[in-house]
């Protein structure tokens, strides 16, 4: 840590640690943590679910006492004199603290009326903000009925109605769409370019680390890392290559690299791999490449994740995927179609979430439905599943009707949902008893798959611990391993990576390409973009519509005018919306 | 932070914190159906369901005759029954056919009058025989009572139509004060009000205090400036006035609806009444800030208050026949005190040894609430 | 379909006994109301607080008041010398009834012209008036028959001898205690399938059942049965204390017990089940459960009798279901009631549990595919 002055220190926590107990468990929920944050700057604090950001962000607004050492906010002790740091720290918690029930304009004037802003002062203030986060329009609205992303901005601008010193956001584009999380960070950019506000932002999204002026990475409570972003990637600069390899899918050639010894990570991108190797690892080409007909390998630029998954990697111990060695789904459905939609709506009331959606997902294939909140592809899913009746159109799923489909076609699904739903008060061996004889297994086969299960996700160690003591990558584990043990044909994954950290994330998708490579075809839905290079076809969705389907590259192509530069799915996204919006406008 | 005025300490900004907070409050209250029909509805269903559902006037009670062998004598006393608006008298031929009308629940009570009540009516003692069904020990106790005051009236007509005087030695003569109509409605109304104000109050305040901490609100409100007593008396001022209004609309319907006379002051009634209002909501705000949880919040409040102050209260069951370690428990229900007050300033009128010890015990309870939940919360999670 | 349908019971049963949250749900109100009314629920007094006004210092005005005081029933407070002394007393309930006796008392006694004893009485709990007079009433009489007997007056022409059937005591206790059998059955019984959709809702692990194959008949048959293991087990612990706890004699048969509280079992669970199926989140299950059981208690004949409600009132209460259940409960416990006497509460509470749970699997099946 370099040396700074103390004025310019707006955060500094010195040897905090904090343990919460958790049932009969005593969660370490920060482990000597030192950390600043300086004057002017825009820190970020990244890290998964579970590693502390929340417990670290309600300790400097003074919500929470440390165990022991000590938390100073703008030269405050956030402990002792929280009163002080309150009055002039602005924070945003997790769900941005609204009255759902409270208009816009009622939100505004209680916290305008509770950080003392004078009545006199409010009306331009009130116009600044809503001009700034485009919330005009909808001051008569309850915050209820707001979208994710209006809802953040909307929250952002409570916190703001009294310009505060220090600006503390907790997660706050979780569950918002990427157009309002750049708009989001467009703001803070301003906030800190034009008012000299600073400000101190958790975040699960490593692609987010590049706004920061300095990043402070956390994991299980310690600080792995306090600096900027580029001095992050620098780091890692040389280890980084593509590979390409025309007619190969993409997802092959990652699963193929991600087995190569001295392979630190390999992920999908565009039409080939991404590699990272260990330190001081040179790729042969003759060795890597083997077996990729007409592969190509080049340098890439470094780039944050890369530098956080080095040092994940290198405080935990890879886990081992067992080979798909398992025997093959049988064919039973011949070449056809496994999932057909067509033309299906859902109207809720005089609202349709769904309006006219229309594709198929054939056999083995991984088929990604993408979208923010509210965009339809939940309302889809669930209809998919035979959760929700269609208000019209053709929903077939394994040849049979999903909203008629009797117990026995369920027999043949496999279903894993957005919260990783498992019987918390029940143990992990309970929980897969329980599965098991719903999917009707029984006798030796019973006993098999689940032994199968506690080995393949290293459940075993934890076999009679209760599910929810487990940490979320484990419940995750244990849920996909529940929706597996019947080994169906076909599964349903519903936002199956929320939350869990990237090795996590890198783990189940390595999973999820040996059960394709079998022949089960896979249905999933997610909000993170760069997943959507896992999936072998997409449909990109926005109010209840499809915007663009087919494989990855297609639509990111489709996104821009021909001879651009291919652009990033997140780009591609955003492109895609606002094309949208325009034409809307325009009739 | 420039000058003193901007203090967050400020009475200017206190007030302004303060009044964001109610009305911010009655905003929710009113968008929220579920409030709305706790606060209005429920007070008006339950003062109808006890109103009329509630009653321990026994009318028309169905009994069994059995004359043996009828005569003047037997159609003079059987008349009695008769016409009494308590009775509904059966007449079955014999003793088997009413036994068997009693276990089947069609009759309460059997009286017989055997084959020699002629006879023995000359020689002085003819024997009535009374058969009660005692399941319900209540009714059973209260048909005794009222064929004892058939077989009263009747002895006293028989008298004076014999010509003698009447024999009876010692005769009470009853002044029932208060209530002399005996109306069970018109001791059961004014209790209910305590109940219904503690659903108000307690479990209301209770839920929606708790339903701040489930939606994340409470942490974004205690993130600000805004000091514990404002957080605090946001609460308590909306929901004392909605309580005021629930005990308003009970008070009207008590009046006007089941005719329950008031004797005592309107002005004693809203003391009391406050009081006791402000010890509910002080007992909703510690169970809220004891469980933060709307689910645990709700079942506290029912079986902590809710219960209680219906068993407990002497809003149904007398309090002082109660075993004294019961007794004991019931000191520390504050509907105790309220329904004493109520069922005085409704019937008896503004009585002060009842109003000023009740009164205090209020007073000091709503102290006890409010002061721990003001000691108990910290500007501070977990 | 059997093995699913106890996979799904057995998992019901983990949750509710591992969750402490619906642990106390099910242990705690049972045994809270337990203690509470047989306890504290009664129409019975006891010491009822008296004062004696006593203007005449005859032998016989000493002689009644003795009745009194060596009543059980009544607890000599004060004694008092003025009329202005009665109000007050009574006013801030020190006592319940003031016994006056006037200067004429033994005049009139001895000239056979009727002597007078006033009771003024508290009426503000117009059921302790009731039955304070009762039992003065009680001491009057002793006085009379003794009085007449022993100055050879001639006797009354008729007297009445009165026995009750059943609770010849007339305790309160023999009649509430019983009621509380069927009252807690219903609460246990109501919460503990109320909820458990709801709760599964709010986990999300719902859909994932939804979405097994499970068919809707065999979801609601898993969460029916815990509710029913669960009431079986605490009515009959109830019964238990209500006989060696409270004293409570049991005359009838277990056999006609046992099938009037299956038969109300399942109609509370297909009650509690309705609720289910309608509830989004556990508060609403708790409101709609609390909204359920007051009426049912009160409009149930609990504590007060249903003769005494207006007609209209009346007929709302045979959808009751804890009406006919309480029928039986008296009927076994005190009257001994034999099977064939109970069949008029046996088929309505069997009618009542088919319509709920129909209708319940109707809105399970509308609600949630």
């Amino acid at each position: 840590m370099t040396p700074t002055e103390p004025a310019k220190v707006v955060i500094e926590a010195r040897d905090v640690h904090k343990s919460f107990s958790a049932g009969k468990r005593l969660v370490r929920a920060l482990r000597g943590v030192e950390l600043i944050a300086r004057r002017g700057e825009v820190t970020g604090l990244i890290g998964p679910d579970g590693s502390g950001k929340t417990t670290l962000m309600r300790m400097i607004i003074g919500l929470l006492v440390p165990d022991s050492g000590t938390i100073h906010a703008l030269g405050r002790d956030a402990t002792r004199d929280s009163l002080a740091v309150q009055a002039v720290v602005g924070y945003m918690p997790q769900r941005f603290g609204l009255y759902e029930d409270l208009t816009v304009q009622e939100n505004l004037e209680l916290y305008a009326d509770l950080q003392g802003v004078p009545r006199g002062a409010r009306l331009e203030r009130f116009q600044e903000l809503t001009h700034m986060t485009g919330l005009g329009r909808f001051s008569g609205r309850l915050a209820g009925r707001l979208s994710g992303g209006m809802k953040q901005k909307l929250g952002l601008a409570c916190t703001l109605v009294r310009t505060p010193e220090l600006l503390l956001l907790d997660e706050p584009t979780v569950g918002v769409d990427p157009q309002s999380r750049r708009e989001l960070w467009a703001i803070i950019d301003r906030l800190v370019r034009d008012d000299g506000l600073s400000v101190f932002v958790s975040t699960l999204y490593l692609d987010e680390a590049e706004h920061c002026d300095r990043v402070v990475i956390i994991h299980e409570g310690e600080v792995l890392g306090q600096d900027s972003p580029g001095v992050y990637s620098e780091r890692m600069r040389g280890r980084a290559w593509t590979v390409m390899a025309a007619g190969v899918k993409p997802r092959a050639i990652q699963a193929r690299l991600a087995r190569v010894d001295g392979v630190l990570d390999a992920v999908v991108q565009g039409d080939g791999a991404r590699v990272v190797g260990e330190v001081g690892w040179t790729p042969e080409p003759s060795r890597l490449l083997a077996g990729l007909e007409g592969a190509t390998l080049a340098p890439a630029a470094p780039r944050f994740e890369d530098a956080f998954i080095d040092m994940l990697r290198s405080r935990a111990a890879g886990v081992e995927i067992a080979a798909p060695g398992e025997r093959p789904i049988p064919n039973r459905h011949g070449d056809g179609p496994v999932i057909e939609v067509e033309d299906v709506q859902r109207r809720f009331g005089d609202f349709y979430a769904v309006k006219g959606v229309t594709f198929q997902v054939a056999r083995g294939e991984v088929f990604g439905l993408l979208g923010a909140n509210g965009a339809g592809k939940s309302t889809t899913f669930r209809m998919l599943c035979g959760l929700l009746p269609a208000t019209a159109g053709r929903l077939r799923v394994a040849g049979v009707d999903a909203r008629t489909a009797a117990a026995t076609a369920r027999e043949r699904l496999g279903y894993m949902s957005q919260k990783f739903s498992l019987y918390g008060y029940l143990s992990v061996r309970q929980n897969l008893n329980f599965f098991s004889s719903a999917y009707g297994l029984a006798g030796a086969r019973r006993g098999d798959r689940i032994r199968w299960a506690l080995d393949q996700f290293q459940l075993a160690p934890y076999a009679d611990a209760q599910s929810a003591d487990l940490s979320l990558g484990y419940k995750q584990r244990l849920a996909l391993a529940c929706a597996l043990l019947h080994e169906p044909e076909i599964l349903f994954l519903d936002e199956p990576t929320s939350g869990v950290d990237p090795l996590a994330r890198r783990e189940f998708w390595r999973r999820i390409n040996a059960l394709a490579e079998q022949g089960v075809t896979v249905l999933v839905t997610t909000h993170f973009m760069e997943e959507a290079e896992y999936c072998d076809r997409l449909a990109i969705m926005a109010a209840g519509k499809i915007l663009a389907l087919g494989a990855p590259r297609d639509v990111k192509r489709s996104a821009v005018a021909a001879g651009e530069a291919e652009p990033t799915m997140e780009d591609a996204f955003i492109r895609l919306i606002e094309r949208d919006q325009g034409s809307r406008d325009t009739t | 932070m420039k000058a003193s005025a901007d203090l967050p300490m400020g009475f200017a900004r206190r007030w302004m914190r303060l009044r964001g907070l109610v009305r911010k409050e009655f905003v929710q209250i009113m968008r929220d159906p579920s409030s709305i029909a706790i606060a209005f509805l429920l007070p008006v269903i339950l003062l109808l369901l006890f109103g009329y559902g509630v009653s321990l006037d026994a009318e028309h009670v169905a009994i069994a005759v059995v004359v043996d062998q009828p005569s003047d004598l037997t159609a003079s006393f059987t008349g009695g029954l008769v016409r009494s608006r308590y009775f509904n008298p059966i007449f079955l031929p014999t003793m088997a056919e009413a036994e068997r009308a009693m276990r089947e629940r069609r009759a309460s009570a059997i009286v017989r009058l055997r084959s020699d009540f002629a006879e023995k009516r000359l020689r002085g003692s003819a024997p009535i025989q009374v058969v009660i069904n005692g399941t319900d020990a209540n009714t059973g106790r209260l048909v005794a009572g009222y064929l004892e005051g058939v077989w009263t009236a009747w002895l006293v007509e028989e008298a004076r139509a014999s010509g003698g005087s009447v024999v009876v030695p010692v005769e009470v003569e009853e002044r029932v004060w208060f209530n002399s109509r005996i109306r069970s409605r018109d001791f059961l109304v004014p209790g209910l009000i305590a109940i219904i104000m503690t659903l108000i109050g307690t479990l209301l305040t209770a839920m929606v205090m708790a339903r701040e901490w489930e939606r994340g609100t409470m942490e974004a409100l205690l993130s600000t400036p805004a000091a514990i007593p404002e957080i605090l008396l946001g609460k308590l001022i909306p929901y004392f006035v909605l309580g005021a209004g629930g005990m308003l609309q009970s008070v009207a319907m008590a009046l006007w609806l089941f005719e329950v006379p008031l004797r005592g002051s309107f002005l004693a009634l809203l003391g009391s009444a406050t009081l006791f209002l402000l010890a509910a909501l002080g007992l909703g705000l510690l169970i809220s800030i004891v469980s933060k949880n709307q689910f645990v919040a709700g079942q506290a409040a029912i079986l902590g208050t809710f219960l209680p102050a219906f068993i407990l209260s002497g809003f149904l069951f007398d309090i002082s026949s109660m075993p004294a370690f019961v007794r004991g428990i019931t000191y520390l229900i504050p509907a105790r005190y309220f329904v004493a007050i109520l069922q005085t300033v409704f019937l008896a009128g503004n009585v002060r040894s009842i109003l000023i010890p009740n009164g205090i015990a209020l007073f000091v309870m709503a102290v006890l609430f409010l002061g721990l939940s003001r000691l108990m919360s910290r500007k501070r999670l977990g | 379909m059997a093995r699913r349908v106890w996979a799904l019971a057995i998992k019901e049963f983990l949750v509710l006994l591992k969750d402490p949250r619906s642990r106390v749900v099910i242990i705690v109100p049972p045994f809270l109301q337990l203690f509470v009314f047989g306890f504290a629920a009664s129409f019975d007094l006891n010491d009822v607080p008296i004062a004696i006004y006593c203007e005449d210092p005859g032998v016989d005005a000493q002689e009644l008041l003795a009745g009194f005081r060596h009543s059980r029933h009544f607890d000599e407070r004060a004694r008092i010398t003025r009329d202005a002394e009665i109000a007050p007393l009574i006013d801030s309930k020190q006592v319940l009834l003031v016994i006056h006796i006037g200067p004429r008392f033994s005049r009139d006694l001895r000239l056979r012209a009727p002597a007078v004893v006033q009771v003024v009485v508290d009426g503000r709990d117009s059921n302790t008036a009731l039955v304070s007079l009762g039992y003065v009433h009680g001491v009057i009489n002793r006085f009379n028959g003794e009085f007449a007997a022993r100055e050879g007056l001639p006797g009354l022409p008729a007297r009445l001898e009165t026995r009750s059937w059943f609770n010849p005591n007339l305790e309160s206790r023999w009649f509430i205690v019983p009621g509380i059998v069927g009252l807690i059955t219903l609460v246990v019984t109501l919460l503990v399938t109320a909820l458990s959709v709801a709760r599964e809702r709010e986990q999300g692990t719902f859909d994932q059942t939804l979405v097994a194959p499970f068919r809707a008949g065999e979801i609601l048959l898993g969460k029916a049965v815990p509710g029913f293991v669960i009431g079986l087990c605490e009515a009959s612990l109830i019964v238990l204390i209500a006989v060696f706890g409270f004293g409570v004699p049991f005359l009838g048969d277990l056999a006609t017990f046992y099938a009037g509280l299956a038969l109300f079992l399942i109609s509370a669970i297909g009650v509690g089940l309705m609720i289910s199926s309608l509830a989004v989140t556990q508060q609403q299950g708790l409101l709609g459960a609390f909204l359920f059981l007051v009426p049912a208690v009160i409009l149930s004949g609990f504590a007060t009798p249903i003769a005494n409600m207006p007609p209209f009132l009346r007929y709302v209460t045979l959808i009751n279901p804890l009406r006919y259940f309480l029928v039986i409960l008296r009927g076994v416990f005190l009257e001994g009631a034999p099977f064939h006497l109970l069949i008029d509460q046996l088929w309505p509470m069997a009618l009542i549990g088919g319509v709920t749970l129909t209708t319940a699997a109707w809105l399970f099946r509308k609600r949630s595919v």
